[in-house]
């Protein structure tokens, strides 16, 4: 400190401020005292005040050093040097102010202040040595508490967690485990501490898993986690999701290893079951649909551009059971599949996967098949194995099967392409008669192909409306003249031009569409029947319209067409409906009661191609029918001048004369030729129809075939001459 | 490695403690061997660093007066150390007898010991804390029972803030306690700095590496910028006894070598 202006060291006015003043100038800095400047010159002043006061007093009471000595300590003048100075100051200074006299009191005086103020000073530090101890102990001991409640809290977590936590030391060792690892394992802490890390393998592992093991023991990862299976105490399995951590000492060098294991067995059976309802058929049982398809994947995937692996498929559908299901009802259906189903995994071997597509499709893969045969043998195990008829509903039901077969090397084809192949195949098989199979043909596909392509085009084209019906004349044999037509419905193709039904009516039926179709080409033919009932009256032709087995199954058949005549005004017994003789004994029920239904009304009833299909000719006596039409087939061994075989006019007699006998009318098609003409006629047949006397005509050219009145195909003219064309 | 702050803290008497060597250099009897030893090598080096410890704490006296003055009756004291000699609350109950103080620290000891002598005085509290755990400071029950925010209140970070690296932010600390201060609030900062003596400073910070506390001295520019969004009081950053002498005449010819800067900011 700068020394303060204008002040000598010793005042001569007032000794106690000259001394006050001189005591603080030389304890300044001495000792930290936490005063402001005056404060200390306060407190010195008291002290001086003291000072002077004894050594004065008479007797001197130099004793009031000792209190002086004490209350510097209290001031915190604890720094040694103050007590020199003070001491030296007190000794030249007090016989300085107040003379010689004082000499011996001030001596006397500064004894007692060295004494008090180290006693003070050693009962201060005392003191505070007590204190702070007292505080370390008390640190400690709160530190001592927090330990243990940390040391509580972790215990308990340990103990209480619902996760298995073990500690393990560096050699592999479990030092110690949780209860809920001792509940996950079976086995108790004691017998987990006899055990090893490595004791806990399953041989399922993956090699990575105990590489990462490897890894955190040398220290080079910090932690892992994976799912893996253990072996229960009691053998049994379970599945533990595992988190592996290093904990490493201050230096960083790995101590312990910390293993937290989560029971997941329950989490992993439920993914598996779920996993099985995603890949398996619920009825069958069999796998489904994406499982098949995930396992064809595979064996694509799996194999590069120089493989010389093969893989084929069954591809299998059901003949007739949507027959089944309809009129038996679904459970027998269900039953039929489920019984389906066994018999074909009955079929397969090792390398073979049964599957359900959906519906009554099925498909066998066989990977690695090594050539057709397989596949070829693999189908008539099957064919056979559904031969045996199925005791369903208290009947013995047989259900037959179509079969696509495919096999191809992997590297000529895709999933897909194959699957697409297998699909055209299984509709040659069905195309070609059922209850058989068929194999891959490339070539043949192509024409399949394009039905198929015309299949998929057929809802948009109904809806778009690209049909259009034509009439082939129905004419009396007797005076050749126009009886009825025949309606006839055409495709106009936008890209294709004009198709024939039988580009398309196959498929109109498999996908339904037909009921659609049908019930258009019947209001075609009635409005066009309408118009020459207008102008014809009673000698305007009739129409025969075809009506396919999907149609007569439908329950409003016979309403539709009540309505149908009712709106266009047609007489019901200017309508015959046509049916094939497989439609009319398919099925009873039903059908038979629509046929029923619409005789009653008037509408007649024809079977068109009588003949191809297994007749039952004692059945025939109970169809509602009144009209048949021989197949011409049948009529084509009498197209000649000369007949080379006799038979063939017996059988077409024998059939005419069943008819009349029967009360029907007789129809011959596909009559071509004069003399074939003539010779039905002389056998008995009612009506022809055929090129020899008109192709199939818009309903204009029959109006003005009607009008003119000219018989048809006269016996003397050249076979399909004259009015042929249009 | 970082202590996991579930961990309690540990009491390790054979290392030298901050808050126990700056008692020694107040003179205060609160110390052991181990901290003396420090305290004595310090000095060797450096001899003025008891007067340096002594301007600091009579810089902590001149301020807690003057926010005193100035209306302030309660205060947040963190880094309190062993409150031995000059304590914030007698200073400021001298002057506002219902004045309340609040001790903050992180040494066990120094907590344990403020709580022993502070036991009878309602109006003080003291709290284990961490200066940059600002939250857990401001929202422990003794400072919330003591100080009420909506209110003025002077925060004292004296001689802490060269014990904070730079890694723990302590311009965001301060910025959040800045945050918790209502307007009209102050902090009192003081801050070691080489500024006035950098050939010593570079041994003094080793020596404090051997503590709990390691020491990092800041330049002049840098203790301002910690005291960013505070309005400094006259006569702003300054070396501390040039802060608001009882007697202006008194200060030093050098004050730069009492080597660490002071101020005091108001909150706006």
């Amino acid at each position: 400190m700068t020394e303060p202006a204008g002040r000598s060291p010793v005042g001569p006015d007032d000794p106690v401020d000259a001394l006050a003043t001189a005591w603080a100038e030389e304890v300044e800095g001495t000792s930290y005292v936490p005063m402001a400047a005056d404060e200390l010159q306060a407190h010195l002043r008291d002290l001086a005040g003291l000072v002077i006061d004894a050594v004065l007093a008479d007797p001197p009471r130099p004793d009031a050093g000792a209190e002086v000595g004490r209350r510097l300590v209290s001031a915190h003048f604890t720094g040694p040097a103050t007590l020199e100075r003070t001491v030296l100051l007190l000794a030249e200074q007090l016989p300085a102010l107040l003379g010689p006299a004082v000499l011996p009191a001030s001596l006397a005086l500064t004894g007692t202040l060295a004494g008090g103020y180290a006693a003070a000073l050693r009962d201060r530090t005392l003191d505070e040595q007590e204190a702070i101890r007292r505080a370390v102990l008390a640190a400690r001991h709160h530190t001592e508490q927090a330990l243990h409640a940390s040391e509580a809290r972790f215990r308990a977590m340990f103990h209480e967690a619902a996760i298995g936590i073990g500690l393990g030391d560096m050699d592999g060792r479990i030092l110690e485990v949780n209860p809920a690892m001792t509940r996950m394992f079976g086995h108790t802490a004691d017998e987990f501490r006899r055990l090893t890390v490595g004791d806990l393998t399953h041989p399922d592992d993956a090699p990575s898993v105990w590489r990462l093991y490897e890894r955190l023991l040398r220290g080079e990862i910090d932690n892992f986690r994976l799912e893996k299976r253990f072996f229960r105490r009691s053998g049994k399995e379970i599945v533990g999701h595992l988190t592996l951590s290093l904990v490493r000492d201050h230096e960083g060098n790995p101590t312990y290893q910390l293993a937290m294991l989560e029971d997941v067995s329950e989490r992993h059976r439920l993914q598996e079951n779920l996993e099985y309802q995603a890949f398996h058929d619920p009825l069958t049982k069999l796998a489904n649909r994406a499982k098949f398809t995930g396992r064809l994947e595979r064996v694509f995937a799996q194999e590069g551009p120089d493989s010389t692996r093969r893989v084929g498929v069954c591809f299998l559908d059901l003949d007739g059971f949507k027959a089944i299901n309809d009129s038996l009802g679904h459970s027998v259906g269900d039953r039929m599949l489920q019984e389906v189903a066994r018999r074909l995994d009955d079929c397969v071997t090792d390398g073979e996967l049964v599957a359900r597509m959906g519906g009554d499709e099925f498909v066998v893969l066989v990977e690695d098949s090594h050539g057709v045969d397989r596949l070829i043998g693999l189908a008539d195990r099957v064919l056979a194995a559904l031969a045996p008829p199925l005791p369903l509903a208290g009947q013995e039901l047989v259900v037959g099967a179509s079969i696509g077969v495919v096999e191809q090397a992997v590297r000529e084809t895709t999933a897909s392409e194959l699957m697409r192949a297998a699909d055209i195949t299984l509709y040659t098989a069905k195309a070609e008669g059922r209850g058989r199979w068929a194999v891959h043909d490339p070539g043949r596909d192509e024409a399949e192909t394009e039905r198929f392509t015309l299949a998929a085009a057929l809802p948009a084209a109904v809806a778009r409306d690209e049909f259009f019906v034509l009439y082939q004349p129905l004419v009396s044999l007797a005076d050749h003249r126009v009886r009825g037509v025949e309606a006839l419905v055409r495709w106009q193709h936008p890209r294709l031009g004009v198709l024939s039904p039988s580009l398309f009516i196959g498929p109109a039926e498999e996908t339904g569409i037909i009921v659609e179709l049908g019930r258009r080409v019947l209001e075609h033919a009635c409005r066009d029947a309408r118009a020459w009932q207008d102008e014809f009256g009673d000698a305007a032709p009739f129409v025969s319209v075809n009506v396919a087995q999907r149609q007569l199954v439908e329950p409003a058949l016979v309403s539709e067409i009540a309505d149908l005549l009712d709106r266009t005004g047609l007489r019901p017994d200017r309508l015959q409906i046509e049916l094939t003789e497989r439609e009319l004994t398919a099925d009873e029920g039903a059908p038979l009661k629509a046929l029923d239904g619409l005789r009653a009304m008037g509408v007649r009833i024809a079977v068109d191609d009588f003949g191809t299909g297994y007749s039952n000719l004692s059945y025939l006596r109970k169809l509602p029918v009144d009209v048949i039409k021989l197949d011409g087939s049948f009529g084509e061994g009498l197209r000649e001048e000369e007949l080379s075989d006799p038979v063939d006019e017996v059988i077409v007699g024998t059939l005419v004369a069943l008819g009349h006998a029967l009360g029907l009318t007789v129809t011959a098609e596909g009559v071509e030729t004069g003399p074939q003409a003539t010779r039905l006629r002389a056998l008995g047949c009612d009506e022809g129809q055929g090129w020899l006397f008109a192709p199939a005509l818009p309903a204009a050219d029959i109006a003005r075939m009607v009008r003119r009145g000219a018989p048809l195909g006269d016996p003397a003219a050249t076979p399909g001459g004259g009015l042929l064309g249009a | 490695m970082q202590r996991p702050s579930w961990a309690p803290d540990e009491v390790d008497i054979d290392r030298p403690s901050a808050a126990r060597v700056y008692d020694y250099y107040l003179g205060g009897l609160h110390n052991f061997a181990v901290d003396r030893a420090m305290a004595a090598r310090a000095v060797a080096d450096w001899p003025e660093l008891p007067r340096i410890m002594q301007a600091n704490r009579a810089f902590l006296r001149r301020a807690v007066r003057h926010l005193a003055d100035q209306g302030i009756d309660q205060f947040l004291d963190i880094g309190s150390g062993i409150p031995t000699v000059g304590n914030v609350h007698e200073v400021a109950q001298a002057a506002r007898p219902d004045a309340r103080v609040v001790y903050v620290d992180i040494d066990p000891v120094a907590v344990a010991h403020s709580r022993a002598l502070l036991a009878d005085d309602p109006r003080t509290g003291v709290v284990h804390g961490d200066f940059t755990q600002v939250a857990a400071v401001l929202d422990d029950p003794v400072t919330r029972s003591l100080i009420d925010f909506s209110r003025p209140v002077g925060v004292l970070v004296v001689a802490l803030l060269h014990f904070v690296d730079d890694e723990r932010r302590p311009g965001e600390v301060l910025g959040r306690y800045r945050e918790a201060m209502p307007p009209g609030s102050h902090l009192v900062i003081s801050h070691a700095s080489a500024d006035g003596a950098p050939d010593r400073a570079d041994d003094h910070q080793a020596l404090y590496r051997r503590t709990a506390t390691p020491m990092r001295m800041r330049t002049r520019d840098e203790v301002a910028a910690l005291l960013d969004g505070f309005t400094l009081v006259d006569p702003g950053l300054v070396f501390l006894p040039e802060w608001r002498p009882d007697d202006p005449s008194a200060v030093l010819e050098h004050p730069e070598r009492f080597t660490g800067y002071a101020a005091v900011g108001r909150r706006d």
